[in-house]
């Protein structure tokens, strides 16, 4: 069985602590939380600014960010291709085939989506606060700030959907990136790279210890946030 | 919260900033597949210094990404992309490294009977004939143009249900074909590494049409200032070596010579 080899190699990568398999699951991980740090610290205070700013461009910004949640990653991969490469407008900067070409990428792709969650958190926040805040004459900056502090265990679930697509997405950091070994190549791409050999146990292998390192990740998350332990929810 | 999102952004730049002697080269991904560049790569470090970064991509996005200056070289096998290359300029010369060939497979009940071939054009006949279901790389990659130039060799038009063009690598199109017992046109050493064979089986090669030549293409610096010429000359001189000779002439696959060197 397929399924049952692929499980195999995945515990003898992990047992032996395979130097490639270590370096790209390292490598992967930095481009995705460089990305998420990004894309959060963009995404959030926009989503929180959404809640809570009345603007006359707001109802169809919030439409374009929640329509953009489903961009397909080759495009944005391709886009970003084209803006970087040699002949593009941002040429000269070399970053094509990087792994801050990958980074890039991801946080484009990653925005619209925590933005969306998050400012759909935010604004049931905001309707409980609403009254206070505006009471107590606080500014804008301060009802934003307000909000991304007492609805962080939200937000924290924003940025793990962030963290999700991110970590498991290869249309773009493949086009981006190249796949260079030891240079740009990560999970996702070392898993298309293995299919394409047709290593399909090497590949499911490496999609095993994709999971795992995305659960890990995740519980790690909650752990340090203390979620899921009373406090306030 | 602007000096942590800069500090983040600055963070990862340096991160990427370049290290001495690395230079980027396109390469088709039969090249790769074959597993000869794990060969070549560790000796090239050592010899040169020089640490190849590869872009494994079919021959047309090798010339793409020559032709816009992203790589500093280019080593592929599709002699007439590599002339229009040239013919634009985009290339400084053309340096003929190896060849390998090209081969039929199919699934070993072998309906199509192409195991009787007498050529290449008359494997290619029988399948048409026998409307046996055919995979095509169908990604302008050399070897899908090889595989077009050898249907118009053959005076055949592959069209219908049973000509299949993925549009894939190599490896994908071979996965396709086992998938599908069909009969699909590879180069030797993807064949021969490929991992998932399934009932498939090499059924037909040998005709001197089948012959890949590899060579390589130093972008122009004249159109791209960038390019490490200097790393792409130390590595052509490299290739063309007596090492190189030896590396390549002696690279087997299950006791099979895959590459055959003739640089000059």
């Amino acid at each position: 069985m397929e399924i049952w080899s692929g499980i195999t190699e995945a515990f003898w990568l992990l047992v032996t602590l395979d130097a490639d398999l270590v370096e790209i699951t390292l490598r992967s991980l930095y481009v995705t939380l460089t990305a998420l740090v990004i894309a959060s610290a963009i995404a959030l205070p926009l989503g929180a600014l959404l809640a809570v700013r009345r603007f006359r461009a707001r109802r169809i910004t919030i439409a374009v960010l929640n329509a953009l949640m489903g961009l397909p990653p080759v495009v944005v991969g391709l886009i970003v291709y084209v803006l970087l490469s040699r002949s593009g407008p941002f040429g000269v900067l070399g970053l094509l085939f990087t792994p801050t070409a990958m980074i890039i990428a991801q946080v484009i792709i990653i925005v619209p989506l925590i933005a969306s969650i998050a400012h759909q958190a935010l604004r049931e926040l905001w309707s409980d606060y609403h009254d206070l805040l505006i009471s107590m004459n606080t500014t804008q900056a301060q009802r934003v700030q307000a909000l991304l502090w007492d609805g962080r265990r939200a937000l924290l679930t924003a940025s793990l959907a962030g963290f999700g697509r991110a970590i498991g997405e290869v249309g773009a950091i493949m086009v981006v990136g190249g796949n260079i070994d030891h240079h740009t190549r990560v999970l996702t791409t070392a898993i298309a790279l293995e299919t394409g050999k047709g290593e399909f146990a090497l590949a499911l292998g490496l999609g095993f210890v994709l999971i795992a390192m995305a659960i890990a990740v995740n519980l790690a998350i909650h752990v340090i946030g203390r979620t899921e332990r009373g406090g306030r929810w | 919260m602007k000096r942590t999102i800069f500090a983040a952004l600055s963070a990862a730049l340096l991160a990427t900033g370049a290290i001495a002697d690395e230079m980027k080269l396109a390469v088709t991904t039969s090249f790769h597949n074959s597993g000869l560049s794990d060969i070549l790569l560790p000796r090239i470090k050592e010899d040169t210094g020089i640490e190849v970064q590869l872009l494994v991509v079919g021959t047309g996005q090798a010339i793409k990404l020559g032709e816009a200056g992203d790589v500093d070289a280019i080593l592929v096998h599709s002699r007439k992309a590599e002339d229009g290359f040239l013919a634009g300029g985009f290339g400084t010369h053309r340096r003929e490294i190896m060849y390998n060939d090209f081969v039929f497979i199919g699934p070993s009940t072998d309906a199509a009977h192409v195991a009787e071939a007498e050529s290449a054009a008359n494997a290619l006949a029988r399948i048409m004939t026998a409307q046996a279901p055919f995979v095509s790389r169908g990604d302008d990659s050399g070897t899908h143009k090889k595989e077009l130039s050898l249907w118009a060799a053959a005076e055949i038009a592959p069209e219908g249900a049973w000509y299949k063009a993925v549009g894939a690598g190599m490896g994908a199109a071979l996965n396709t074909a086992a998938g599908l017992d069909a009969y699909i046109m590879a180069d030797r050493a993807s064949w021969l590494n490929f991992g998932n064979k399934g009932n498939l089986a090499l059924l037909y090669a040998g005709d001197p049409i089948l012959f890949n030549q590899y060579a390589y293409l130093p972008v122009n610096p004249d159109k791209h200032e960038h390019v490490e010429t200097e790393l792409a000359a130390k590595l052509e001189a490299w290739l063309v070596s007596d090492t190189a000779k030896a590396l390549i002439n002696d690279y087997k696959i299950n006791g099979e010579t895959l590459f055959v060197f003739n640089a000059k």
